[in-house]
Formats: C-alpha cells, structure tokens, sequence
C-alpha cells in the first residue's frame, strides 16, 4: 500500500514537472521529449488503476507513433521558433490567471461530487485473478460495443485518407510513367519507316 | 495513506490547467498548441480510468481507448495541415493564417 502510495507521487508529480515543461521549454523538440516523458508517466498511473492495456496502449501507439510523428514535423520543418516565442511574457499574466481559475474550479468540482445512488453499472469489472484487463476489456469491446469500436476505426481511415490528400502534391517537372500511354501504344505511332536516298542520306 | 480516486482526479485536474495555460502561453506556435491539446486529452483520459477503475466498470476504459483513437486522428490531421500551411507560407504562426477573412 506504502509502495504503491509512493509511485503514485512519483509517477503523478514527474507528470506535471514534464507537462509544465512541455509549455515552458524554449526548444520544441525538447518540447515534444518532455511530452513523451510526460505519457510514459500517465502510462505508469494507468498500471496503478489496474488499465494495464491503457497503458500499453499509450506507451506503443502513443508514444512509437503520434509523439514520432511530432517529432518528425518540428524536425522537418525550419522555422524560426525564436521570432514564434515573441510575446510569450506578455501573454504570461493572462494565462495564468484564466489557468488558475479553470484550476480553482476543477478543484471545487473534484472536492464536492458525489456519485449517484441508483448508479448502473453497464460492464463491471470481473475479478482480476480470473480474468485479465486485457482479456476484460475485449469481452466488452467486441460485444456490447462493436459500433462504437467499428466508428473508431472508420475516423483513422478517414484520418489516414486526409492526411495523405492534404500532403501528397505532384510537382510539375518530374517526369512520371504513363501506363496507360504505353500501353496504348501501336507500331503506326511508334515508328516511321522512311525512303532514304541513296547517296545522300537523311538531313 | 492511500491514494483514493480524488487524488487521480486532482492530478488530471493539473494536467488540464498546464494544457489550457499552455494555449495561452504559445499562442503563435501552432505545434506546441497541438501539444496543449495532447496534454488535455491525456487529463480526459487520466479521468476516465481513474473513475472506470474506482466504480470497477470498463466502460470508461472504452471511452478511453475510442478518445485515444480521436487524439491520434486529430493529431495526424493537424500535422498535414501545419505541413500544407508551412509549404504555402513559410510560417506558422496562427496570426497569419488569415487568407480566408473570416
């Protein structure tokens, strides 16, 4: 209990600490490694809560895809983030005093809520030494919510599909096969047969 | 000392104030406000657990995975089109994409 206690605070204040970062930091890729930092603690939490596929979920696709793909753009792209930082003391007080707010609110909500009487529980959790989360959570996933899982994997392709649209462009002077053009090629077209004289040649 | 769902809550709650702070802080730079953006969901879905764990019921870890699956979408669109905006501009900065006039 102590233990678990103790990662709790590591793994929750590490969050923070490379959260904060992440919007303070000067350099966007540092920027980008203290988010992924940041998820791999979120990812630590998830262990605690007993989300171990959450958690692995987060560590592989989060992490190995989205954070790469993060860090490929700010790499990719050569911007002047100096001249994009302009500006950030004086943003600063407003910030911080909309931040403070949200946070003073989300306390008071996080302080006084109470969980409903006639609460229904739609997929309880089925004891953790007969079943595990894994295996739990694709009992439900399969079944009681295959739409919402199918939908899930229609908005990737749909993602998947604007993505490539958005960023694929053919540049004009890049000589490109054309299939169709070669196939419908026939021996009139392809070549000339020509008298040539004798003696004289071709000019 | 055990750690009970309101911890997790508070922490979540800290999670979202650094990513709405953040919006605010960076505003011209539009990768670290997708980063902002990264960091809120991440709080949304801290919530979610922490509630799915504590009433043990697996809905919310569904919830979870399905906002996970919106976040990584959202993310691979924005960055396409930070990608197409920076081709045609140069920048990116949020203050000058302002060729439509809204």
């Amino acid at each position: 209990m102590m233990l678990s206690a103790l990662f709790f605070y590591l793994f929750s204040i590490m969050c923070i600490g490379a959260a904060f970062m992440v919007v303070a930091s000067k350099n966007p890729v540092h920027a980008v490694l203290f988010l992924i930092l940041a998820f791999f603690n979120a990812a630590g939490l998830f262990v605690l809560l007993g989300a171990e596929f959450l958690a692995m979920i987060l560590v592989v696709v989060y992490v190995g895809a989205v954070m790469v793909l993060f860090l490929f753009v700010v790499m990719m792209l050569d911007i002047d983030f100096a001249e994009l930082r302009a500006g950030f003391i004086k943003y600063l007080p407003v910030g911080a005093v909309v931040g403070l707010l949200l946070l003073v609110e989300l306390v008071f909500v996080v302080g006084t809520w109470v969980t409903a009487p006639d609460l229904v529980h739609n997929a309880p959790t089925p004891p953790v030494a007969e079943v595990s989360n894994t295996k739990a959570l694709g009992n439900v996933l399969y079944t009681q919510y295959v739409y919402l899982f199918e939908a899930a994997g229609l908005i990737l392709l749909v993602a998947m599909i604007g993505a490539i649209v958005l960023t694929l462009h053919h540049k004009r002077d890049v000589r490109r096969q054309s299939i169709s053009a070669q196939v419908a090629r026939t021996p009139e077209t392809a070549i000339e047969v020509v008298e040539v004289e004798s003696g004289r040649g071709l000019k | 000392m055990t750690i009970g769902l309101s911890h997790y809550l508070t922490v979540a709650a800290v999670l979202f104030t650094i990513g709405v702070f953040g919006i605010f802080l960076n505003r011209k730079n539009v990768i670290v406000i997708l980063m902002s953006i990264e960091l809120m969901l991440l709080a949304v879905n801290i919530n979610l657990v922490a509630f799915s764990s504590f009433q043990a019921d697996l809905v919310g870890q569904v919830f979870a995975l399905i906002v996970l699956t919106v976040a990584a979408a959202e993310a691979a669109i924005g960055l396409a089109i930070v990608v197409v905006y920076f081709r045609n501009r140069g920048t990116i900065d949020v203050a000058e994409i302002d060729l439509l006039k809204g």
